[in-house]
């Protein structure tokens, strides 16, 4: 009996020093031990951090999880297991069917576009001289607006009375019909996302060709005399990181961020308009207070997210040259 | 491979009131190596970028051969230049650096390959031609450059300063390469530094700019021995001439009341030129006051006061200076300048006899 306290009370004054040893330990690594003289401090300085994103992303996650394999009650008495039947009814759905294409869709327009509009104003900046700043100052002034906003003022302009690009379809012998009609409304979404994100993409592509060596750039108008040339094996090679970069944020924007934007658009619009599964999962979860579904489609998007951003890193950014 | 002619030419920027360069007027022979030296700023660069086509030529006209150049793009003009930060194509490796542009100049696949071997063998860049140039160090990314400009077989080379970011040594080795290379080559070169060793040692010819405009033209020992203005003089040699306040009165030049040497030019004050190896400290002569010697090993440069002047004297001996000494000149090695426009006096020589020595 002694004996055994006495060996679990010198098992615990081994294990307190043992830990002692390792919280005033140095690190083996020189340079870390120079920044920290405890292993413990940086741990300390991570917490907030840690904390944010616990807080604010893990226990989230953990929640949509857990309550996608549970049927709620509407009225919020309590749920019961289904397993994976909320995943099922969500796949199998035609409409989610129909919203997931839709997304893919509206994805590939808005990032395309965006990327490539961006681009070609950020190159058209970088070869002005004379006004550059205030040229720059008016496409980068764009994105001072809030996302709602700027779905307001694309309603306006796409107004079915008002809209003076409704007047300008229906010059060209189109009736524009945005909240009403499927194909036009998805036209409206792609303008509005494109248009706001359009600022964005020019910021960085400009700084990225700014960043480009002017001596690099000489030295390839010595090398080749066409402009499209040198932009296509020197230039964009060269901006690459910078596209790369913004491949990623721009997937990511047309993905949730036009949330606001869809939302101001389409909302209280009785037509079958299209939206993205972001806006579908808001739609189910809180319009229709179906919580569990709603969870499971939140779970389906955030794994096919992470496989989409594993896939970029893998196989795109290698081919990526950062110089 | 071609002679250049600028005829007239003056460069004067957007915006700018004055101009960066003008009235260049230079007839550069096939083969010719020509050095465009200059202190910072007096346009060097700005000529160079105009012979390649970066920057407008506002003024005159620049010939390539029998081309007019001045309206043609600068991948139409057949040149090749050698930047100072060798403006290597980072995400080519080095042999697509070097193959870029004969690739689109239409070339075929065999005759680019022969020329980067040929280029790769030249500049023994063999075991780097699959390395981007991020891996490569000062020196073999210059060399790099060099081969770039070398595979296009360009009528001429256009270099800005293309050593100035490598260490003294490499320095020296390189730039024996360079000339070694143009020689065997044979193609006209135009050269910038404003290193007037560098200068000195490349040129079949040289150029010195005085803010933007020719200060003198010729070989470089000429201009090393008849500095045709005061600016040239304390550009070319070091240490730099020293330029002295004198006057010539009575048939001769006397520096702070020492009568020096005599001379037939006219009455009056003059600036004299005394490089430091043409004078030494003697027995008898002008007194110099030491003011701190220079110990360089093979020599020393002392420099002191005669009168309130400043001068800089070589000394090859082993003997301690003393605080005071004697310096002597040799009358033969004069130069004299108009004190007011600093132009070169010719010294007309009168019947001499050595007066300080
Ligand atoms: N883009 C420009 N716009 C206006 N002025 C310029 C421009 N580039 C150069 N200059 C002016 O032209 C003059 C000559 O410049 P340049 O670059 O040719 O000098 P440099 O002799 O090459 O000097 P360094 O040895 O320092 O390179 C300078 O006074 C400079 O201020
Ligand atoms: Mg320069």
């Amino acid at each position: 009996m002694t004996e055994t306290t006495i060996r679990t009370a010198a098992s615990n004054r081994a294990l307190l020093s043992r830990l002692r040893a390792w919280y005033n330990a140095d690190t083996s690594n020189p340079v870390k031990r120079v920044q920290f003289d405890r292993p413990l401090t940086p741990w300390v300085f991570l917490l907030p951090q840690l904390a944010v994103i616990v807080i604010f992303f893990y226990w989230p996650s953990v929640q949509a999880v857990t309550s996608s394999f549970y049927i709620e009650d509407p009225f919020g008495f309590g749920s019961t297991f289904v397993g994976t039947e909320n995943y099922t009814d969500a796949v199998t759905s035609s409409q989610y069917a129909s919203t997931a294409v839709f997304t893919v869709f509206f994805c590939a327009m808005v990032t395309a576009l965006s990327l490539g509009i961006g681009l070609l104003l950020a190159v058209k900046a970088d070869k002005v001289i004379r006004g550059a700043s205030s040229y720059k100052t008016v496409l980068i002034s764009v994105y001072a607006i809030a996302p709602p906003v700027a779905g307001l003022v694309g309603m306006m302009l796409f107004d079915m009375h008002i809209g003076p690009l409704t007047d300008l379809a229906a010059f060209f012998g189109h009736d524009l019909r945005v909240g009403i009609d499927y194909g036009d409304t998805a036209f409206a979404l792609v303008v509005i996302s494109v248009w706001k994100q359009i600022p964005y993409n020019f910021i960085f592509f400009l700084s990225g060709l700014q960043s480009v060596p002017t001596s690099v750039r000489e030295a390839a108008l010595i090398d080749a005399q066409s402009g499209l040339r040198r932009f296509w094996d020197v230039t964009l090679p060269l901006l690459a990181p910078t596209a790369f970069f913004l491949l990623v944020i721009n997937i990511t924007y047309a993905m949730f961020d036009t949330f606001p934007i869809i939302d101001v658009v389409v909302k209280d619009k009785p037509a079958n308009n299209p939206i993205t599964l972001v806006y579908k999962v808001y739609l189910d979860g809180f319009k229709g207070n179906d919580i569990g579904g709603s969870s499971a489609q939140s779970v389906i998007l955030m794994v096919a997210v992470a496989a989409l951003t594993v896939m970029q890193f893998r196989f795109l950014e290698r081919r990526v040259h950062y110089g | 491979m071609a002679h250049l002619s600028l005829r007239n030419v003056g460069k004067t920027y957007a915006g700018g009131t004055q101009a960066a360069v003008s009235g260049i007027d230079i007839e550069i022979a096939d083969g010719e190596f020509i050095v465009l030296v200059g202190p910072s700023g007096c346009g060097k660069s700005t000529l160079l970028r105009m012979v390649a086509g970066l920057e407008t030529t506002t003024e005159g006209e620049i010939h390539i051969g029998e081309r007019l150049v001045n309206k043609l793009d600068p991948a139409e003009r057949d040149i090749a230049m050698v930047f100072q930060n060798y403006a290597l194509y980072p995400h080519m490796t080095v042999r697509d650096n070097m193959a870029y542009g004969l690739k689109n100049r239409g070339e075929s696949k065999t005759t680019i390959a022969e020329r980067v071997a040929e280029a790769s063998r030249m500049l023994e860049l063999g075991p780097y031609l699959d390395r981007k140039p991020r891996a490569l160090s000062g020196g073999q990314r210059q060399r790099v450059a060099m081969g770039r400009a070398i595979v296009r077989q360009p009528a001429a080379f256009l270099f800005d300063e293309p050593l100035s970011n490598l260490d003294a040594k490499l320095r020296v080795s390189m730039r024996m390469e360079i000339r070694k290379l143009q020689k065997r080559l044979g193609t006209t070169s135009l050269y910038v530094t404003h290193d007037q060793l560098e200068a000195m040692t490349l040129a079949d010819r040289l150029v010195v700019l005085n803010e933007g405009r020719v200060e003198q033209i010729g070989a470089p020992l000429e201009i090393y021995r008849k500095p045709a203005s005061t600016f040239v003089a304390s550009f070319i040699g070091a240490p730099a001439m020293s330029l002295l306040d004198a006057r010539i009165s009575d048939g001769a030049i006397s520096l702070e009341g020492h009568a020096l040497a005599r001379v037939g030019n006219a009455s009056g004050p003059v600036t004299l030129g005394l490089r430091a190896e043409d004078l030494r400290i003697a027995p008898q002569g002008i007194p110099l006051a030491v003011e701190h010697v220079e110990e360089l090993g093979a020599q020393r440069i002392v420099h002191g006061t005669i009168g309130a002047q400043n001068i800089a004297v070589i000394e090859v001996g082993e003997a301690a200076i003393q605080d005071n000494v004697h310096v002597a000149v040799d009358p033969d090695k004069l130069h004299l300048f108009d004190t007011s426009t600093g132009r070169r006096l010719e010294v007309q020589s009168q019947p001499h006899q050595e007066m300080a020595l």
